[in-house]
């Protein structure tokens, strides 16, 4: 015990004196919350809409008006032919072309049928379907508009009414939803690094071999390298806490002893990880390459950005092996729908086994002798 | 402990690295207190044999003991038993002087007044009281050597393993660190060294000169000298690596 106090010691002499990493440690991780919850979303305001009306009658303008009354839509141009449209297309000064043909108006009156086009920019194919479905709303809403005034038609045109309720998130605000997994994103690259990094530095200066002569026990290594940045990694989660509280107004509904009793089981998987490249690793820069390898991969899939649910099935396999995936998933029951100990059990239980594996192959790795 | 005072004995260790051998059959004792060097020109597989004496590295075969201990089965109390200072150094240039006797000491068990009483002890012979809270980084090459040999006996060890302690230093701080190095033997450590400088071998009890990983030449300096009709280790060194 006394052993681990010594290194512990050590350690945090060397985090605290180290004029580069401290303000990594601290203020990173605020600027990543910060500025990836503000950046960070899928909701699109102001889409660029061109529109081309070839029609000019008042139903035409009528149509334009709700366009135009969207909060979602700034009208970029108005042109008389869709050639120049198509252009402002290609220059991406437009996401999304409306052109209402010529006789819109006529044949809305005479033939009780008319036709408008929407073209939308879909290198982006989420935001496309955004866009389209916002551009769809909107004519639907003035079709109804039609159905009511221009067919004289009396009582309700929709006999079966839907209404929405958002549960756990009623203003269906991104940055509720983004901030919670931001945190673990945040510990995450706290506990993979610092400790790996750390093992592997002491490798390039030859400071391990030093220590490996000494009778110092395999288990107290390991716990005097991995505690230091398990207690610097919570102290950032409450960092992160308090700033998703304050300055995002995140509701943590749940309780946050759970969030943390989780980050810490969640944080030695993490590390585990981190430690087992710094055993298969001799230099930080392969350190650094096979954590952001892993990194990368288990972000993306992790639900962060795009719900694991409409993930191909094979990835929704793999992603049971994801840590990063799990966390998310529990911070996010625990911050915005107030789930106990109960309803994360299954997950909680998950990220157990996977921190026993992950510390038992870094410690079967990491070698006193070679 | 050993015995008749040889306190590390080698028979025939012999480690391979896939085809390539690196030590071939070394066989060799060292007595208690003496001064032995293990000469050798770079690539002769010095450090390899060290490494094994130390249990940082697992032989391939052969029957060792080191401070009577076998090194395949008891590495951790060899461990508590030698002390060890590599090419590199192992201060933590970012820590001050204290720290690191500290962490040191601290890891090998000492007691927090044993430390102190320790540090103030070895700080003192090497006349660097005064640089007890410098940190590492600031000092010169020389200093951190002397500082570094210091850490490596803090633990009071039978045997200290030297892996070229003197590379990269001027010849008068060579002077001093072998000044240190007499001076540790009288109280009795064993001191286990590896160099290329061959006029370190004349300091030397007892050498022995590796070549491709086979020790081919092993007596006193003044033996291997009269041996050879030369006047120097190195004239010795040269004769013996030409074949």
């Amino acid at each position: 015990m006394r052993t681990i106090l010594y290194i512990l010691q050590k350690e945090f002499l060397q985090v605290f004196r180290n004029k580069v990493m401290l303000p990594i440690i601290f203020i990173v991780p605020i600027v990543q919350l910060l500025i990836l919850s503000y950046t960070a979303t899928f909701e699109i305001k102001n889409v660029n809409l061109f529109v081309v009306d070839m029609d000019r009658s008042p139903a035409s303008r009528e149509l334009l008006g709700k366009f135009e009354g969207s909060p979602f839509f700034r009208i970029v141009g108005y042109a008389f032919s869709y050639k120049s449209a198509e252009e402002a297309l290609k220059k991406d000064i437009a996401d999304q072309i409306l052109h209402i043909p010529q006789d819109f108006g006529k044949n809305l009156d005479k033939n009780k049928k008319a036709k408008i086009r929407v073209t939308t920019n879909a290198i982006d194919g989420s935001a496309a379907s955004l866009m389209s479905v916002y551009a769809i709303s909107i004519i639907m809403d003035y079709n109804k508009d039609i159905i009511i005034d221009n067919l004289g038609l009396s009582g309700d045109p929709e006999p079966i009414k839907m209404t929405f309720s958002y549960w756990f998130n009623p203003e269906l605000d991104y940055i509720t939803y983004m901030v919670p997994g931001i945190l673990v994103l945040l510990v995450t690259i706290i506990g993979m690094f610092l400790s790996g990094m750390n093992v592997v530095r002491e490798k390039e200066i030859g400071t391990i071999e030093q220590i490996n002569v000494t009778p110092i026990k395999k288990y107290q290594l390991i716990i005097g390298k991995l505690l230091p940045f398990w207690i610097i990694a919570l102290a950032d989660l409450a960092l992160g806490l308090l700033i998703a509280r304050l300055i995002f107004n995140i509701p943590i509904l749940g309780n946050i002893g759970l969030i943390f009793f989780v980050a810490c089981v969640y944080l030695l998987v993490i590390q585990g990880m981190g430690l087992f490249i710094s055993t298969v690793t001799n230099t930080q820069q392969q350190a650094m390459f096979l954590s952001w390898f892993f990194l990368v991969i288990f972000i993306l899939m992790s639900g962060l950005f795009t719900p694991v649910k409409s993930m191909t099935s094979w990835a929704q396999i793999i992603n049971k092996a994801n840590p990063i995936a799990y966390f998310i998933e529990i911070i996010r029951m625990i911050m915005l729908k107030g789930s106990d100990f109960s309803n994360i059990k299954p997950l909680f239980f998950a990220l157990v086994f996977y921190a026993i594996i992950s510390l038992s192959l870094a410690t079967w790795r990491y070698r006193k002798v070679a | 402990m050993a015995e008749n005072g040889i306190i590390i004995k080698a028979v025939n260790l012999t480690k391979k690295f896939g085809n390539f051998v690196a030590n071939d059959n070394l066989t060799f004792e060292v007595r208690q207190g003496e001064i032995f060097g293990f000469l050798g020109a770079n690539g002769a597989g010095k450090t390899t044999a060290i490494r094994i004496l130390c249990g940082l590295l697992k032989p391939t075969s052969g029957q060792i003991e080191v401070a009577g201990y076998d090194v395949y089965k008891e590495t951790e109390k060899i461990k508590r038993n030698i002390g060890y200072m590599s090419q590199k150094f192992s201060l933590y240039e970012d820590l001050t002087v204290w720290e690191n006797f500290r962490f040191y000491g601290g890891i090998y068990g000492l007691s927090g007044k044993e430390i102190r009483k320790k540090t103030g002890y070895l700080l003192d012979k090497l006349q660097l009281t005064a640089a007890r809270d410098k940190i590492i980084s600031s000092l010169p090459l020389g200093w951190k050597q002397k500082l570094a040999f210091s850490i490596a006996i803090i633990h009071d060890p039978k045997i200290i393993f030297l892996d070229e302690p003197t590379s990269g230093v001027d010849p008068i701080t060579r002077r001093q660190f072998w000044d240190m190095i007499y001076e540790t033997a009288h109280e009795g450590i064993t001191i286990f060294v590896t160099t290329h400088y061959m006029d370190e071998a004349e300091y030397c009890e007892r050498v022995s000169v590796m070549v491709d990983g086979k020790i081919v030449a092993m007596d006193t300096p003044r033996a291997l000298e009269d041996k050879y009709h030369v006047e120097t280790m190195e004239e010795v060194f040269l004769k013996i690596a030409r074949g």
